[in-house]
C-alpha cells in the first residue's frame, strides 16, 4: 500500500483530497489529509463579520462534511517533517510515511512579531480580521465607535489576499457613512506599498476609489512597533500614527515545521517551481495555496485555478512521464467596495489587471475595474459557490488567464 | 573620483547592468543616498545582496536581508535610514526590489 499524504484540510488541501480519491486506485494508494482543525473556515467571509453581514454559520462549518469518501481524516497539529526519510510525525504521537506529499498548511497571521501589538491593546482597540475570532471580536468595537481615527494597517507583505485591507477599508467607509457619522472618523491606510496595489493599473484605479472616499493612504510604510502607552503606531522611518481603533494585518507566514525541515524560504513558503508547483528540493512533493512561495496571489481563486496543473503533474510524474501542464499565475478577485458594489480584477504572471468586461456565460458580463451591483452580487453568491466546490461539485471558470474583453492600454 | 559616465541607470536612478558595478561606484552612491561612510556593517549588507541578486537575478526583499545578515530591521534602518531594502540595491547595483503581489 502506498500513501499520499496531504498537510492542510482547508481550501487546497480538501479539493485536492478529493481529486486524488478519485484519480488514484485506492487498492494501492491511501489518502490521507490531516488538519489541526475540525472546522473548515470561508475565509474571504472573515471581511464581512465586523460589520455585522455575516454570522458564525454562514462562514463556519465542520471539515469532515467536505472530506471526499475513501479519505482518511486525521486532526492534529504537525510536528514535523523529515523530507529525506519521507516521514511526518503528528504531534499525537503518530507517524506517517508517505510516498507523495501535498503541503497545504496555508498562512497565518503572526502579531507577536510586532512589539506591542499583540502585548498591548490587542483585543481592546487593536484587531484582526484575518482569523474567525480576530473579526468576531472586532464586530462589536466597529458597533459601538463613536468617530475618531480608525488605522488600517498592513505590517509587512506578502499578506494573504492582498486586497482585503482596501475591501475592509471601503466596507467602513461605507458603514459609518450609512451610521451617520462618517464625518467623524479619520481612516488612514499604512501600507509598505508605494501605493494602492501591487500591479498599476489596478493601484491607479484602486487608488482614485480610495481618494474619493476620502480614506487618507500612508504610503511606503514600513511598520516599526506599536506604543500602546500613546496609542501610536511608528514605522521605522519613525513616522507616528496615532489611532484610537486599529484594525492590523501583522506579519502572515508559513507553517514554522517547513522552515524546519529545510524545503522553506524565510517565511516559511515551500520553495516550488511557479509554473509545476514542484518542490524545488524534493520530487516528490508539492505545495498548493499560500503554502507555496510563488509570486501570485495568496487567494482562493489562485488554488481552484492551480488545482488542475497540480494534479496533472502529479500523475504524470507517479507514471515516469514528463510533467505536462504550465500553472500561469492566474488570479481573479472581486473588491468590495462599499455600498453594495464591487469590482473584480483578473489577473496572472505576466499580465496585470487591466479595465474592460469578464465574459462569464449566463450570467456576466462582469465589469473590471468598473464599481458595479452585479459584480457586488458575483462576489456574494461565490460563498455559495465556494461550498459546492468544497463538496465536489465543479464551477464553470476557465483556469487559463484570458485576454478576452480586455483594455491592455 | 570615480566617473558615473559610462554607467548605465535608469530613470528611477537604479544601475541597470549589476556587472558595471564597484565598490568604488558604491561609495559614489552611497554619499548620492545621503550616507557619507561605508562602514564594516554597511558592506556586510551590500555584499550579501550583491551574492544573493546575482544568484537569484532578484533583488532581496527587507527580510531577506535581515535573516540572512542577523541584523535587525532597527539597525538596517539606522545604518540605510528611510527605506533600507530600496536604498541597499541602488548602492550595491542592483535593480529595484520587486513589490510583493
Amino acid at each position: 500500500m502506498k500513501t499520499f499524504l496531504i498537510l492542510g484540510a482547508g481550501t487546497a488541501g480538501t479539493m485536492m483530497a478529493r481529486e486524488m480519491a478519485h484519480a488514484l486506485d485506492l487498492n494501492q494508494w491511501k489518502v490521507i489529509v490531516v488538519d489541526k482543525e475540525e472546522q473548515h473556515y470561508y475565509q474571504p467571509g472573515f471581511l464581512f463579520i465586523p460589520f455585522g453581514y455575516y454570522k458564525r454559520e454562514d462562514v463556519v462549518k465542520p471539515i469532515r462534511s467536505f472530506i471526499a469518501k475513501g479519505v482518511e481524516y486525521v486532526v492534529s497539529n504537525i510536528e514535523a517533517l523529515e523530507p529525506a526519510d519521507n516521514k511526518v510525525t503528528l504531534a499525537n504521537g503518530r507517524v506517517i510515511q508517505y510516498d507523495y506529499l501535498v503541503v497545504a498548511t496555508g498562512t497565518d497571521i503572526h502579531p507577536e512579531e510586532t512589539e506591542g501589538l499583540k502585548d498591548g491593546g490587542w483585543g481592546e482597540n487593536i484587531f484582526d480580521f484575518y482569523t474567525y475570532d480576530g473579526a468576531a471580536a472586532l464586530a462589536p468595537a466597529i458597533s459601538r465607535f463613536q468617530g475618531g481615527r480608525l488605522l488600517v494597517n498592513v505590517v509587512e507583505n506578502p499578506i494573504k489576499c492582498p486586497v482585503a485591507p482596501l475591501e475592509f477599508l471601503f466596507l467602513a467607509d461605507a458603514y459609518f457613512t450609512r451610521k451617520g457619522i462618517r464625518n467623524k472618523v479619520e481612516i488612514t491606510y499604512a501600507t509598505p506599498l508605494p501605493g494602492a496595489f501591487t500591479k498599476p493599473v489596478a493601484a491607479a484605479a484602486l487608488g482614485k476609489i480610495l481618494d474619493e472616499k476620502h480614506i487618507h493612504v500612508e504610503a511606503e510604510y514600513n511598520t516599526g512597533w506599536v506604543d500602546p502607552s500613546r496609542n501610536v503606531l511608528v514605522s521605522y522611518d519613525e513616522r507616528e500614527l496615532p489611532y484610537d481603533l486599529m484594525v492590523s494585518i501583522p506579519l502572515n507566514k508559513g507553517a514554522a515545521f517547513l522552515g524546519a525541515a529545510g524545503i522553506a524560504d524565510e517565511l516559511n513558503y515551500v520553495k516550488v517551481d511557479k509554473h509545476t508547483l514542484q518542490s524545488t528540493e524534493y520530487p516528490n512533493i508539492w505545495a498548493l495555496g499560500d503554502a507555496a512561495n510563488i509570486p501570485a496571489s495568496k487567494a482562493g481563486a489562485v488554488i481552484h485555478f492551480q488545482m488542475g496543473t497540480a494534479v496533472k503533474n502529479i500523475l504524470a510524474h507517479m507514471a515516469g512521464k514528463p510533467m505536462p501542464d504550465a500553472f500561469d499565475g492566474h488570479a481573479l478577485c472581486y473588491i468590495e467596495t462599499g455600498f453594495d458594489k464591487a469590482t473584480l480584477i483578473d489577473f496572472d504572471y505576466t499580465h496585470e489587471p487591466f479595465p474592460g468586461k469578464y465574459p462569464l456565460p449566463g450570467v456576466g458580463p462582469f465589469d473590471l475595474l468598473g464599481q458595479t451591483t452585479l459584480n457586488h452580487w458575483g462576489k456574494l453568491a461565490f460563498r455559495y459557490i465556494y461550498f459546492l466546490m468544497m463538496r465536489g461539485i465543479e464551477v464553470p471558470l476557465p483556469n487559463k488567464f484570458s485576454m478576452a474583453g480586455k483594455r491592455a492600454a | 573620483m570615480t566617473d558615473l559616465a559610462n554607467i548605465k541607470f535608469n530613470a528611477e536612478g537604479f544601475m541597470t547592468d549589476p556587472n558595471q558595478w564597484t565598490k568604488e561606484i558604491a561609495e559614489v552612491l552611497a554619499k548620492q543616498e545621503g550616507i557619507e561612510t561605508l562602514t564594516a556593517d554597511h558592506w556586510k549588507i551590500i555584499d550579501f545582496c550583491r551574492a544573493t541578486g546575482l544568484a537569484t537575478g532578484k533583488s532581496p526583499t527587507l527580510r531577506q536581508i535581515t535573516v540572512g545578515t542577523g541584523i535587525s530591521t532597527k539597525d538596517l534602518f539606522a545604518l540605510f535610514p528611510k527605506g533600507p531594502a530600496k536604498k541597499v540595491a541602488k548602492i550595491a547595483g542592483l535593480g529595484k526590489p520587486e513589490g510583493c503581489v
